[in-house]
């Protein structure tokens, strides 16, 4: 035999699929969002991104290479994700030394220490825009006005949206402005409408399925609904809860990480519904205005628990024969 | 919306290069090998011995035991020896050799180019004809076809499927012979109809065959119980639960026979083989097999008798390319890697898949990141990945609650894994523990 053949079981084909093209998937899903933050909060946004991906990447290497001792792998694009995402929940003025400590325990803490992408629990950057929150409470919920005049830096601090509603209702801007982003709040939860653009990326690509995040909005819409059917305060407007804070951004990216979100469609919608009620309830009677980061960790630690309990539907399991 | 089967499903690059080359013959060789396994079930008992004159369509080997098959010879010559001889499975069989000389057939075959359309043959005459001219299913799987046909008498059939889908990539077997044999398949439909005494019969094919499609609509007009479906291209739909789920919306339950919801399928290749041994006595001694590849420079369909070694078609076909990597018998989906070409061809050899070194190792396997979409695509609706685990930690008996043995090893979950997780190869080894350990328990 002149040629020596190679010799495995079946498959012999593969998708091509890789982890990185997910992973360059959710980052480019995520430009519209960049996008109306460079426009509204200008170099702030850049500063605190860009600052933001190079502390997960480097964290990552440093931590893998020197504390591991093993190969990093940066180019699975993952410690990118963390990063965008992290700095799109933090005000674009908060100081970097802080947003340095949130990429430190988001990636060290909550990534590698249980074993790096794919087999950590909570998701790094819900974790590690919760660890700030609770360790800097006021430099975490000062946001700076949107669109600062020239010349300003400081921060002239405003209300977001949803603690406008909790705490003087009588202030609420309009549901426009809500959508396109030019109201106060965090980096990347501006604009309602961006994020959703971000959605329809990821289902053409099929890079995500629909379950996590219609399951999420349609019980925050059916939990306000209901409410608001009763009682029609601004307050319970589904609307206003549907487009503000980081409800739409929760749901599309972060609430939908692979690793930590179920694996099954009913678990998903299970897992989706959870969100969606927690969030819900933190915001209407909890102490905090917001409630999303709060409501996808809880529902992260739920996951192994609704894996064991659901399973795909099987051929032949339930279709009726006729 | 075309039909297709309910859940899971993939859709490879299809890459049937050889569609629209016709079926050549290839020479016989001066010797064949004839391994005397060549289905599912127990080997056949040799019925010669060394020296003995052999005609093609003589019996050499006889099936013992209820799934069995008997085993012709292709060619004519002298036996020269029994003996074992490597074979697809990669282990040495028991094999007849034979020393080819000139091509006499036995005299009952009809070696007439002539349609016969009328069988006028009771059921049981067609079972018992069928059974002797050792047919099995021609689709990869095997299977006797006697046996299948033969459903437990508390089961009713009530419609044929013919299976027309070829969903493998690359090969084109099934379908040049439906283009060059429709009416051969068509007459062989209804002898199996009557086999089975059923009143409808549906022949599935895949939307990718515009040509079998306008065909068989063409030729089943005169065939008022034959209807031809046309099929949305999806990989395992050739899988016998996925097409009957595609065909009549039926489901098959965990464990049970395609006979429990009436349906019994045959592959066409098999329908024609059925024809040519009611209508014209002639074993099962040849079929058409496709050689394609990437690389490959002539990628064609060759009718080959069985026995002839691999690399006498892969000659056929410009030879082995420099590139050469790997070499699958069937389809790159569910086809075995072989470590020779010097095995021969035999009842259930499909295709062979040519793919280049670059293509044919393997990418290292990384962390699951639980993206799910294993789950997605199996078509049994099972969860790969979970599967995958438990057999890495041994955990049989919820592998079992979990399905494995449900697993038809489409390679659907490997084929997607973004992760390059060998799912399937855990899955296989699990599927094997906990069959033997359910074995174990019933004895």
């Amino acid at each position: 035999m002149e040629h020596k053949l190679i010799v495995s079981p079946s498959p012999h084909v593969h998708s091509g699929d890789t982890i990185q093209k997910n992973m360059y998937n959710v980052l480019i899903a995520l430009i519209p969002a960049f996008l109306v933050a460079l426009y509204v909060f200008r170099l702030d946004a850049l500063i605190i991104t860009a600052s933001s991906v190079l502390f997960c990447v480097g964290f990552e290497f440093l931590i893998v290479k020197y504390i591991l001792k093993k190969t990093p792998t940066l180019s699975d694009g993952s410690a990118i994700i963390t990063g965008v995402l992290l700095a799109f929940n933090v005000p674009s003025n908060l100081p970097v030394w802080i947003l340095a400590l949130g990429c430190l325990f988001a990636i060290g803490v909550v990534k590698l220490s249980f074993g790096g992408l794919g087999n950590n629990i909570f998701n790094p950057a819900i974790a590690g825009r919760i660890f700030l929150l609770i360790s800097f409470p006021a430099q975490m919920t000062t946001w700076p006005a949107a669109f600062p005049a020239a010349g300003t830096t400081d921060a002239v601090s405003s209300a977001t949206v949803l603690g406008t509603l909790k705490f003087a209702p009588e202030a609420l801007p309009s549901l426009q402005s809500m959508l396109l982003g030019t109201e106060g709040g965090s980096l990347g939860e501006m604009s309602a409408l961006a994020l959703m653009l971000g959605l329809v990326y990821l289902l053409w690509k099929k890079t995500i399925t629909w379950h996590i995040p219609v399951s999420i909005l349609a019980t925050v819409a059916f939990f306000t609904g209901i409410l608001y059917l009763f009682n029609p305060l601004p307050l319970y407007h589904p609307l206003i809860h549907l487009f503000s804070g980081g409800l739409m951004l929760g749901a599309v990216f972060m609430a939908t990480d692979y690793v930590t979100s179920p694996m099954t469609k009913k678990g998903m919608l299970i897992y989706g519904a959870g969100i969606g009620f927690v969030t819900m309830a933190i915001r209407l009677w909890g102490a905090y205005p917001e409630g999303v980061s709060f409501a996808i960790l809880l529902m992260n630690a739920l996951t192994p628990l609704i894996n064991n309990y659901t399973s795909p539907k099987r051929f032949g399991e339930v279709v009726k024969n006729g | 919306m075309l039909k297709t089967f309910r859940i899971g499903g993939i859709h490879p690059k299809e890459k049937k290069i050889s569609a629209g080359e016709a079926t050549q013959s290839i020479a016989i060789p001066d010797q064949v090998i004839i391994p005397l396994s060549q289905h599912i079930g127990a080997p056949c008992q040799p019925v010669v011995k060394k020296g003995d004159p052999v005609k093609v369509g003589t019996l050499i080997g006889k099936s013992v035991g209820f799934v069995s098959a008997n085993i012709h010879s292709p060619v004519s010559g002298t036996v020269l020896k029994i003996d074992k001889a490597l074979d697809a499975s990669g282990y040495k069989r028991d094999a007849v050799f034979i020393k080819v000389e000139g091509d006499e057939w036995e005299e009952s075959i009809d070696r007439s180019p002539e349609l016969r359309k009328v069988c006028d043959l009771p059921a049981s005459e067609i079972l018992h004809k069928i059974a002797a001219a050792g047919i099995v299913g021609m689709g990869g799987a095997t299977f006797p076809t006697h046996v299948k046909l033969t459903p437990p008498p508390e089961a009713k059939a009530e419609i044929l499927i013919i299976n027309g889908v070829e969903c493998e990539p690359w090969l084109t077997s099934d379908h040049r012979l439906m283009m060059e044999k429709a009416d051969e398949i068509l007459v062989g439909t209804t002898i199996v109809m009557k086999a089975l005494n059923v009143q409808k019969a549906i022949i599935g094919i895949e939307n990718n065959k515009q040509d079998a499609i306008k065909l068989f609509s063409q030729k089943t007009n005169g065939y008022p119980r034959i209807e031809v479906q046309p099929l949305k291209v999806q990989y395992p739909q050739g899988g016998e639960k996925q097409l009957i789920d595609a065909i009549t919306g039926r489901q098959v339950s965990s464990g049970a026979l395609p006979i429990s919801v009436g349906a019994v399928v045959q592959n066409v290749g098999t329908v024609f083989a059925i024809y040519e041994a009611v209508q014209k006595n002639k074993p099962l001694i040849e079929r058409v097999v496709t050689v394609t590849g990437k690389e490959v420079k002539q990628p064609c369909n060759i009718l080959s008798r069985i026995g002839v070694p691999l690399s006498n078609l892969i000659d056929m076909a410009g030879g082995m390319p420099e590139t050469t990597g790997k070499v699958v018998s069937g389809g790159p989906m569910m086809g075995k890697a072989l470590a020779s070409t010097d095995i021969p061809v035999t009842k259930g050899t499909s295709g062979i898949l040519i793919i280049p070194t670059l293509e044919a190792k393997r990418k290292a396997m990384k962390d699951c990141i639980r993206c799910a979409k294993c789950i997605g695509v199996c078509p049994m609706g099972l969860n790969p990945t979970l599967l995958m685990n438990l057999t890495e930690y041994e955990v049989w008996d919820r592998a079992e609650k979990n399905h494995i043995t449900d697993c038809i090893e489409c390679g659907s979950c490997s084929y997607t894994c973004p992760a390059d997780r060998p799912l399937l190869d855990y899955i296989r080894l699990g599927k094997g523990k906990v069959n033997g350990i359910i074995r174990a328990r019933k004895n």
